[in-house]
């Protein structure tokens, strides 16, 4: 088997038994992306000469003892709003210019202490505002699969390079489904973890408040590996939580005895595809089989989550990008008259469409006049979202949802409905809207051969409950295993 | 017609917290452009700002000191605007549940008392500073100051004269001194005041068209525009008949007038909305007791104090209590031993005078107050007299340096050798024979001249009183 083909977990462990080298791997994966970037387009940056130079140093430290961890030596790519020191950290947005921050994210740190080597910066819908990874400046990814479809988005990229076996783990962000909907698309594995557990800092806002960072990889037991080493209280970043952190793998376990799993009937309703409803209910019926107590639940909210979301995410969104100006760094407009001119035609220039409309959004419900009626009740619904997610925990462990309601479109078939893009994030928002931590699984493909993920979604710091679950449902199936057809794989 | 001038006050108050609001610079003034900053203040991408808990106790002890109620859980907000000084293009304030609300300062004019009533009291970071380099052509940003952390005082429209809104911003200025929570220097910007300011016939109830006056530096200016901008009113309604317009104007100092800079229609929507980068910050009961017994004795209480245990004249208390680190050096000079009155009367005399030639504050100052007791007691003790002991003080200011050695270094202590001082006269006396003379016809005037004959020949050592005496003896033999 090709090494490209192994967990990370698996990887990790043949670099610690010295079969292969942190450098063997780097360079493995930079051929592959040398292969395979120019047709599904899935990194805006590589590293070459950066990631081997970071794989030597690592693999000292690896043969010093200095680094032990599980992920050490496992070469990994990051998507491009997270902050690399010196490295051109873009959001997928022309504004950005060329600007390289002085400072790494938190994540960026733990990824280095973890002995992650960072191959490249990923591919997104700029600003991570976005469901196909279309909106790039950088041109759109492709998905794997079928190379005529999108990969999903934002972190599209992120799955993309996954899916393509470009790379054994990748870190996405998740605003409203960014991590887990292209992990379905790309029929890899996607956790949004709780609200605060992986600190902010360092990843470029789009809505502060539901921004999360998280992984995405083969497998549930990576997903919980590289959870291990990035989740934490972070002193600079205020809304990290204190909670107990890095046992995640070590407590996995498949016993699914006496878990009470709740299929909310509101989410397999009207605008649900019927093939991707049919495989996610499958997933209800091997928890069944691996003894977890499986019932029919309501979750009476799902008509008021998109609009929701889209007032809080776009009002924050709208403060967050006002700091890309011009002034200070990235891209600056040419022959402006005067400042307003400057701010005026920099941003106008600088931002994309879909960034566009969600700032102008944004703006008008945060208004004078407006605000009560739209981002004061915003709130207020946010609040009646979060209590429907409680009521649902005090009955069972986890909620077993679809992550969207269709497999990936063609490129081109989105953008032109923004409207019926954004309902299609149904699926995913509430859970950022009520802080919860929610997985993004394999559970198929449909008659056309793309993957369909089915998603587990846990109260608040229950990531163990929603990895272990996962987990049972992997070592039942090999979803999770399937390799692309492009990539010699099934098909 | 009479008119009343009714004027309401924003001040903002920087907080003299070693660093930021949010992140770990120095709040120091000046340093050259862009060196007190990170990426942090400068609001780089992906940055985040960590409250400072220093700000939130400097506030909740304002609030406590202007007698506001404390918001238990008080929460950030963001002000959206575009402008080169503002990095993050939004600053960090508060609009929905300001820390403090509903305070009353008393104030006192001439003899009347009133109460001023605070609207409310909100924590804020400052923004940077545009500089526009003739030379070049070009405006410049310095980010230093962004971030530093700030608190915004809005009174009720209470002040109906300049002397009330002076009265009021000092003693805003000595609470918050003495408070410890900011320096308030207007010239370095650390107190800065905006006046929203209308008029109304004299008896009216209702309240006029007001503007807004910024760029008032010191307390000065803020009278001068007060004045200024209620005749301006005046004349429009009285002789052009027009309205008074809604507008934030402009106090240019040199020109002794103000300017419109924007009106209401040209007003920003500052598009508001909880700060989710920061959590609420919930103030226990606890917390403000712990908080609130911690309040330091301010200045009014420390005049009624020193005219009651000191038996100070009330002047002298008003004078010694302007400022916390004057009132702290008296009150420390005088636990060391050293009589109350007379502590009073050198720093009255001595201490006020050299910091005004020097332009510094009493908290600046080197010298200690063991310093001041030790020249008070020499004095008394005779081993210096008055005018060498005031040539001594000024000698120690600097650097505090011991008044006992160094009256012995220049050999100035006081001669109390009787036969020395008898000895001298007699010299004096033959030297000035003319003088004597006159004396002796009845010119009591050629007194003085002799005395200061004998001081000098005694290099100014002598006890005064002493050589008065022995002259006097000696004349009239």
């Amino acid at each position: 088997m090709s090494l490209l083909e192994l967990t990370a977990l698996e990887l990790g462990r043949a670099i610690k038994a010295g079969e292969v080298s942190a450098p063997e791997a780097t360079q493995a994966a930079l051929e592959a992306i040398e292969a395979k970037n120019r047709e599904n387009n899935a990194f805006i940056t590589v590293l070459n000469e950066r990631a081997m130079e970071e794989a030597e140093a690592v693999q000292r430290k690896i043969s010093a003892g200095e680094l032990t961890g599980p992920l050490a030596g496992v070469p990994l790519a990051i998507k491009d709003n997270i902050c690399t020191r010196g490295v051109k950290t873009s959001c997928a947005s022309k504004i950005m210019g060329d600007f390289a921050p002085p400072y790494d994210a938190t994540l960026t740190e733990k990824i280095r202490a973890m002995g992650g080597v960072v191959l490249g910066k990923l591919n997104m819908d700029e600003f991570a505002m976005g469901s196909t990874t279309e909106t790039s400046y950088y041109g759109s990814t492709k998905n794997p699969w079928d190379l005529g479809r999108v990969p999903g988005g934002s972190s599209g990229g992120a799955a993309a390079a996954v899916a393509a076996r470009e790379c054994w783990y990748a870190i996405g962000s998740d605003t409203g489904g960014s991590i887990r909907q292209p992990a379905s698309y790309c029929g890899v594995t996607g956790m949004k973890p709780t609200y605060g557990t992986v600190s902010r800092y360092g990843l470029i806002a789009y809505a502060s408040s539901l921004d999360q960072i998280g992984p995405l990889a083969r497998t549930a037991e990576d997903c919980a590996a590289i959870l291990d080493g990035i989740q934490g209280k972070d002193p600079r970043d205020s809304t990290s939580l204190d909670a107990p952190s890095g046992t995640l793998l070590a407590h996995l376990s498949g016993d699914l005895t006496g878990m009470r799993i709740g299929v909310p009937v509101d989410c397999f309703g009207e605008g649900l595809d019927s093939q991707v409803s049919e495989r996610v209910l499958s997933v209800a019926r091997t928890f069944r089989d691996r003894g977890a107590q499986v019932e029919e639940c309501s979750l009476p909210i799902m008509e008021y989550v998109v609009p929701t979301y889209y007032i809080i995410a776009t009002a924050e969104a709208s403060s967050n990008l006002s700091r890309f100006d011009g002034v200070k760094y990235g891209w600056r407009a040419e022959d402006y008259t005067d400042l307003t001119d400057l701010y005026n035609r920099t941003r106008t220039e600088g931002f994309g469409s879909e960034v566009k409309r969600r700032i102008l959004l944004g703006t008008f419900v945060l208004s004078t006049g407006y605000y009560d009626a739209y981002y004061r009740k915003a709130l207020q619904v946010k609040a009646v979202i979060k209590e429907a997610f409680d009521r649902a925990f005090r009955k069972y462990d986890l909620l077993l949802m679809p992550v969207a309601p269709t497999t990936a479109p063609r490129l081109g078939e989105s953008l032109s409905n923004p409207l019926q893009m954004y309902l299609s994030d149904i699926y995913t928002v509430s859970v950022n809207l009520a802080g919860l931590p929610g997985i993004s699984l394999p559970c198929g493909l449909d008659s056309a051969g793309l993957p369909v993920g089915a998603q587990l979604v846990g109260p608040v710091l229950g990531e163990q409950k929603v990895l272990n679950a996962a987990h049972a449902y992997q070592q039942s199936t090999d979803y999770h295993t399937l390799i692309p057809a492009q990539q010699g794989g099934v098909r | 017609m009479d008119w009343e001038i009714v004027i309401g006050l924003e001040t903002h108050v920087e907080l003299a917290t070693r660093t930021k609001i949010f992140c770990s610079c120095t709040t120091a003034f000046g340093g050259a452009p862009n060196t007190h900053c990170c990426p942090i203040c400068t609001g780089m991408p992906g940055t985040l700002p960590v409250m400072n808990k220093r700000v939130l106790e400097y506030a909740a002890k304002a609030c406590l000191a202007l007698n506001c109620e404390v918001t238990r859980y008080c929460k950030f907000d963001r002000k959206n605007y575009f402008y080169p000084d503002l990095p993050k293009a939004y600053q960090i304030s508060q609009l929905y549940l300001p820390i403090g609300r509903n305070g009353k300062v008393p104030i006192r004019v001439g003899q009347e008392e009133k109460i001023i009533r605070i609207h409310e009291l909100h924590m804020e970071e400052d923004a940077g500073k545009l500089v526009h380099d003739n030379w070049i052509d070009q405006t410049r940003a310095d980010y230093n100051r962004c971030g530093v952390p700030l608190i915004e005082i809005v009174t009720e429209p209470d002040f109906r004269s300049a002397d009330e809104v002076i009265a009021y911003l000092e003693k805003l200025r000595s609470t918050l001194e003495y408070l410890g929570v900011s320096d308030c220097k207007m010239q370095e910007g650390s107190l800065r005041c905006d006046v929203n300011l209308s008029v109304r016939p004299m008896g009216s109830s209702e309240l006029g068209t007001r503007t807004e006056m910024k760029n008032l530096n010191s307390f000065k200016a803020i009278a001068r525009a007060i004045r200024y901008e209620a005749r301006r009113q005046q004349e429009r309604i009285e002789m052009d008949h027009k309205k008074v317009v809604q507008e934030t104007r402009r106090w240019d100092e040199n020109k002794d007038a103000s300017f419109s800079m924007r009106s209401k229609e040209n007003a920003q929507d500052y598009r508001y909305f909880p700060e989710p980068d920061i959590p609420p910050m919930e103030l226990s009961e606890d917390y403000l007791a712990e908080l609130r017994s911690g309040l330091p004795e301010m200045a009014q209480a420390r005049q009624a104090r020193y005219v009651r245990e000191f038996g100070l004249p009330a002047y002298d208390a008003e004078l010694l209590t302007e400022t916390r680190a004057l009132a702290d050096f008296f009150e420390a000079t005088v636990a060391l031993g050293a009589p109350p009155k007379e502590v009073s009367n050198w720093m009255m005399a001595e201490l006020l005078r050299t910091l005004k030639e020097k332009s510094m504050e009493a908290k600046d100052m080197a010298l200690t107050p063991k310093t001041l007791a030790a020249i008070i007691q020499m004095v008394s003790e005779g081993k210096l007299n008055r005018s060498t002991a005031s040539q001594v003080f000024s000698a120690v200011f600097d650097d505090d340096t011991d008044p006992a050695a160094y009256v012995e270094a220049h050999g100035l202590e006081q001669i109390s050798d009787a036969g020395l001082v008898e000895e001298t006269v007699k010299g004096v006396l033959a030297a000035n024979a003319a003088q004597v003379a006159e004396y002796r016809s009845g010119k009591q005037k050629v007194f003085g001249f002799l005395v200061g004959q004998c001081m000098r020949a005694l290099k100014g050592k002598a006890d005064p009183k002493v050589v008065n005496r022995t002259l006097r003896e000696q004349l009239d033999r």
